[in-house]
Formats: C-alpha cells, structure tokens, sequence
C-alpha cells in the first residue's frame, strides 16, 4: 500500500509538471489553431537560463533565497521575450498561409532554439549546484519532499491564476473573443496581435517555470531535454480536449498518474512479460484509446471553454 | 637529424641502381660525417645504421565532449615515440624513427571509417586507437582488410575483436569481464544476496546488465527485478519506488553518468537504502558532479584497467608525462603509450616494419607495460585484463579493489586459455 501511494505522489508531482507545460500548447492551440512545437524547448531554456543566472547570483554572494528569486524572474522575463519574439518572427507573417506553413516553422524554430542552446550551454547535462537541501516527510509509508510539495503547490497556485485570468479579467475576455473570431474580434476594437502577443507571454513565463520546477526537482538540464516534456505535455493537451484549459491539467495529471501507475505496476501485471521500457507506450496507449472513444478529449467540447 | 630527406633519397638511390644498401650506407656514413654531429653522440650512430621512417597512426576524439580523452591518449602516444625515437631501436639494422600521424575520429562511427581509410592509403605500419567502440568497429574492418595492425586503447564494447579480425587487439578489458567482476564484488564483498538491476536500452547498458545478472544468479544471488530506463530520461521515481517495494541489497545500473547521477539522488529522496554500483559508464567525476556529494558517497563502480597510482610504471610515467605536456594524465594516456611500444616491439622481434611480417608477432606479445604485462588472448583482448572498483568517498572515486592482471607475468605461459 506505501508502495501504491508513493506512486500516487510520484504521478502527481510529475502530472502537475506536465499540466503547466501542456497549459501553453492548449492557449496557443485555442487561438491560433497552431501547435506551438518550439513551446517544449522553452522549458529547457527556461531551465538552462535560470540555472545559468542561479550560478552567476551565487557566485557574487548573494543568498539562496534571492539567488533563486532572481534567477526565475530572469528566466521568466528572457523565456517570455523569446515567445513573444518567435510569435512576431515565426508565426505572425504566417497567420493567413495555410495551416502547414506555421507548424513547419514551429518544428524549424524548435530545431534552432535546441541546437541555440547547444551553442550556448555545450551538450553536457548540467548539474545543478547542491544548494537546495530538500527535506523527506514519511506520510502513509510514503517518502514526500518539501519540494515535491513546493511544486505542486505552486502549479495549483499558477493554474488557478490563470483560469481566473481568463474568466475573469478584460484580458480575458479579449482572449476568448479571439479565439472565437479573430476577425469579429478585431472589429470590436479588440487589438488581436496584442492578445496573441500576451498569450505567448503567459505561456512561454509558466514554461519557464515549469523548466525551474525539473531543474531543482531532478538536479540537472540539458539542452534536448525540453523535446520528450514537450512531446508528453501535448499529449497531456490532446487528452484532457486540446483548447481547453482545464481539460490542459486534468490531462496532465492524468498523464503523470498513468506513467508513475503504469512504469510501477506493468511488470507485475503482465508477469514480466512487460516492463517498465514500455512506460512511454502505456501512456501514449491510453491517449490512443481516449482519441478512439472521445476525439475531442476529456474536456474539449465543440462549444467548450478555450482560452 | 635534420637532413633525413637527403639520407632516405640516398638509400633509395642505393636500392634504384642495384648496388644494394651498401652505397647507400657509404653515401650515410659520409653524409653523417659531413653534417650530423648530434648523431655523432650515440654509438649507434657511429657505425653508421640506415635510419628508417615508420609511419604508426593515432585516431581518437580531438574534438567534442571527449576531446580530453583523446588528447590523453596522444599524448601518450607521442611520449612513447618520442623514447623510441630517443633510444634508437634498431629493427633489422635500421634505425626507427616514428612518424606519429594522428587523426580526429570525432567519437563518430562514420568519420572514424574515413580516418582509417586516410591512415591505410598513408601506408602506416601500425594504429593505435580507436578510441570509442563505436568508431574502432567499423574502422577495424578497413585496417584488416589492409592487414595493419590495430590496438584499442580503450574499447571495451567485446563485438570490437569478436569479429574475427586478426590485426584487432586491445589493452583493456572488454565489457564480459566488467560485469561478472561486478557480480562478484557485489556477493562477496558487499555480502548482497537481493539485487535489483536497471539498464538504460543501450547497447552498453543492456550489455553489461546482463553479463551482470547471468554471473550474479550463476554466483547463488538473486536477480529480483530487471527494470528499463532510456539513455534521455532523467525521471525514475516510478521505478525506483517499484524497486524499493522489494527491498533488494543493492540495485546495479548498466548505463552513463547522466542517468545515474539524478538516479542516485531520487533514490536518497524516496529513502532507499541500497547500495548503488554501476560500470564505467558512471566513474567519472560528472557523476559525483550530477549526483552531488552527499547522494554519490558509497557508490561503486569498475573501471578497466589498474588505478593510476598501482600501474607498474606509474609515477615515473606520470612525472614525465607531467613535464612533457604540462598536464596530469587523465586515464587513457598510459594505454596509448603502451600501444606504441606493443607496435614497436612485434617489429624488433619480426625484425621487419612490414605489417605482413610483424603481424604474428604483435599476437605474441609479452611486455611490461606502464598498465602492467601485457599479452593477448587468440581473440586479441588483454590477456587477464586487470579491472578495478572504485568507491565514492567525500566526492572523490577512491580505487578499492583490483581485480586480475597479475597472471600474464609468466613469460612462458601455455597456449591461450579460452575465457
């Protein structure tokens, strides 16, 4: 049973992860009906940048606790600009080409912010200083950090913000209007590009925090490790109804618990036949069967709530 | 000498006109008179023998992640040609002067094939290198079918000399020996007798877990659980609490350092008690680095070859190498080094530089190296390759045990046991 809960904790931390970064495929995907795919390497430089600046604070004497203050603002400011900019350079004289043209400048754009990053950072994986002394709760039989519970405290917090953002703010509205109808929004005085603008800043920031959270969760970063979390956080976006953002974190939650659930038991299940190498293929089954049964995901309806 | 260019013409000249190396050495003898006073020095030199150059490649990474590793092994190499050149090693009334070419593999599968290709139509006699596995394969097959001689310094992967190739041989050991040797220390030194393995679906990984498993289960432990991970991931909080459900003595990692580090440090996090140990692929100081201090302390590892400091030539080696290149020696260096003088010995026994006739001299090599006696089995892999375990103490690996290396000092053993 402590077995069972620690994988319960472990899909939980992990599907809060994957929820944030599946938040900015499903805005991006509402709007503008582009997957974003340069979104998952915005965690990586989100990653990579913060963990760069955390060095740079510590080494001129500054505490932890400003240290990592400032470097996730650093992070968050660079990893919004850069979304802003790829929008603006990448997408935006894209907007009325046909639906292939952008989606292959976002693979393009993803291919060079890896290999940017590459230049920049080496392709070593880089560790993160041992700063961070998380400390271990037994709950239930279960072994539970601070910092397991910092993220996924975190997560809530951030998608609760945004949700209320979206419903509640004029910004909001503007943003639903646009992806109502571009167009018929614009008409309204709605100024569409300035809402586009923002919705890839909100998104790329919440990558990047996303990128601090596996930093300081697993100790190390690399310039390819956005490409898998990007991929598993679309995946969470397609399950949970790609669009909506609610359907973003329950499908990433989803997707943490079914890989923790599924890497853990399969062996046992199948008796051995299977093992934990066929991770990746469980979850991706699961989202098989969800595309089979219910197209539009979890939660995506036609008339559904997108952002 | 600076002159060589005129002595070589003048001993071809010799051989063109038919009057055979005789006026050929007159026209040296006088030429050495005439102009080479650093030559007049050594007696050698003084009766006067035919200098001949030998070309002996080096391909390794000089450029990339692993740039280190192979400027280590050059410079070795370039220690060792540099004595022979020194010392003047006559091979059949000639005296050698090697001729180092060294070649950029990349660490890439594909360039490495391009290299050998470079060194063979260089008519070298002999090659030291590659250095990764993936680049001595393919560029074993181009050195057989030339019929040069080729000595790994650091393969380990055993497909490199199971390919029937004659001119292949090593001066480590081969992954075969690294995991049955991991067993062992793991049921009679850590007294484990419950043991959960991980492999990251490499090649390399799979490999050394599975010699692992077969010598611990063949050893009377118990393999509870056999769990997959990929050479990307950095999560293994589901596969490790599923290992921690069964409580096993220790969990052995076939796998690099990347995935190990941040696996040791989630095992700390979930509270597994475990011992860790792993291969080569985990004893570097990136480790230490990734897994941090604290979570790395007590992880064992093996490694190929003697620890630097028990290598038989060690510190006279070390001093030199120091002096030489300004650096300390990685690891690889002493092997590389080693490599040269194995060449070099097969032709002072052949008494030829010609690959054709050195090459079954190379096969019975007995030499003291830097890395200790240094034979080859019928398959061309280091005869009791000697292999040690390191332990992670206060973020340092720390040699705790060496393991064979030792029984290739009988010169005249009986034909090559089979392992």
């Amino acid at each position: 049973m402590d077995i069972f809960i620690q994988q319960l904790v472990n899909g939980v931390v992990l599907g809060s992860i994957y929820a944030l970064v599946a938040l900015g495929y499903t805005m991006v995907y509402g709007i503008l009906g582009l997957i974003n795919f340069a979104h998952g390497d915005l965690v990586m430089v989100g990653a990579l940048s913060a963990l760069a600046l955390l060095k740079v604070c510590l080494a001129v004497g500054l505490g932890l606790p400003a240290s990592l203050a400032l470097a996730t603002l650093g992070a968050v400011l660079l990893c919004g600009g850069l979304g802003v900019l790829i929008e603006r350079v990448a997408y935006r004289p894209l907007r009325s080409a046909p639906k292939l043209a952008p989606l292959i400048t976002a693979i393009g754009v993803s291919i060079l912010i890896e290999y940017g990053a590459a230049m920049i950072w080496s392709k070593q994986y880089l560790a993160l200083p041992p700063v961070i002394q998380s400390t271990t709760w037994q709950l239930a039989g279960a072994a539970i950090t601070d910092l397991q519970v910092a993220i996924v405290v975190m997560a809530s917090v951030l998608m609760a913000g945004l949700l209320w953002l979206i419903r509640a703010t004029p910004l909001g509205v503007a943003m639903r209007a646009t992806e109502q109808n571009a167009e018929v929004a614009g008409l309204m005085g709605i100024d569409t590009h300035r809402v586009i603008a923002i919705t890839f800043l909100i998104g790329s920031g919440l990558a990047a925090l996303a990128g601090i959270m596996v930093l300081l969760y697993y100790g190390v970063a690399h310039y390819f490790m956005g490409f898998m979390l990007g991929l598993k956080a679309f995946t969470a976006a397609v399950l949970g109804g790609i669009g909506s953002v609610p359907g973003a974190m329950l499908g990433g939650l989803l997707l943490g618990l079914i890989e923790s659930l599924g890497a853990g038991y399969v062996g046992e299940l199948t008796g051995g036949v299977f093992g934990s190498n066929y991770r990746d293929v469980f979850a991706f089954i699961v989202l098989i069967l969800v595309l089979v049964l219910r197209p539009a995901g979890l939660l995506g309806t036609a008339s559904g709530e997108r952002a | 000498m600076n002159n060589t260019p005129v002595l070589l013409q003048a001993v071809r000249a010799g051989r063109q006109t038919g009057s055979g190396p005789l006026a050929g050495l007159l026209l040296i003898g006088f030429l050495a008179l005439a102009g080479c006073s650093r030559e007049a020095d050594k007696p050698a030199a003084v009766a006067g023998p035919v200098e001949r150059v030998v070309k002996i490649g080096l391909a390794a990474p000089l450029t990339g992640s692993e740039a280190h590793v192979g400027e280590d092994i050059r410079n070795g190499g370039q220690l060792a040609v540099d004595d022979i050149n020194a010392a003047g090693v006559l091979v059949a009334g000639e005296r050698l002067r090697i001729e180092l070419v060294v070649e950029d593999d990349e660490a890439n599968p594909t360039k490495a094939a391009t290299v050998a290709q470079s060194l063979v139509d260089r008519k070298v006699a002999g090659v030291v290198g590659h250095f990764n596995s993936g680049a001595s394969i393919p560029a074993s097959r181009i050195y057989a079918e030339a019929g040069v001689p080729q000595i790994s310094p650091g393969s380990t992967n055993p497909k490199y000399t199971e390919q029937g190739f004659k001119t292949a041989f090593r001066v480590v050991a081969n992954d075969n020996q690294q995991g049955p040797t991991l067993a062992r220390f793991a049921l009679d030194k850590l007294q484990a007798r419950t043991i959960a393995v991980i492999d990251d679906s490499t090649a390399y990984g799979q490999g050394l877990a599975d010699t692992f498993s077969a010598a611990v289960i063949a050893g009377g432990g118990k393999v509870l659980v056999r769990e997959h991970t990929t050479d990307k991931d950095t999560d293994f909080k589901a596969i490790l609490t599923s290992i921690k459900g069964r409580k096993p003595d220790v969990i052995m990692f076939g796998g690099i350092d990347p995935q190990a580090g941040p696996m040791v440090k989630q095992m700390a996090q979930l509270g597994i008690r475990a011992r860790f140990l792993g291969g080569d692929g985990i004893q570097t100081p990136n480790f230490v680095k990734l897994a941090g201090d604290a979570d790395a302390e007590g992880v064992y590892a093996s490694m190929p070859g003697l620890p630097k400091a028990q290598m038989p030539g060690g510190q006279a080696f070390f001093d030199r190498f120091q002096a030489r290149f300004g650096k300390p020696v990685e690891l690889f260096a002493p092997m590389g080094y080693d490599a040269v003088q194995v060449l070099v010995d097969a032709m002072k026994r052949a008494g030829s530089v010609d690959p054709a006739r050195f090459l079954d001299e190379v096969g019975k090599t007995r030499y003291n190296g830097v890395i200790g006696p240094i034979a080859f089995d019928e398959k061309g892999d280091l005869r009791d390759a000697p292999l040690t375990i390191y332990v992670v103490r206060a973020g340092q690996w720390e040699p705790v045990e060496t393991i064979g290396g030792a029984a290739a000092a009988a010169p005249e053993a009986t034909p090559a046991p089979t392992r």
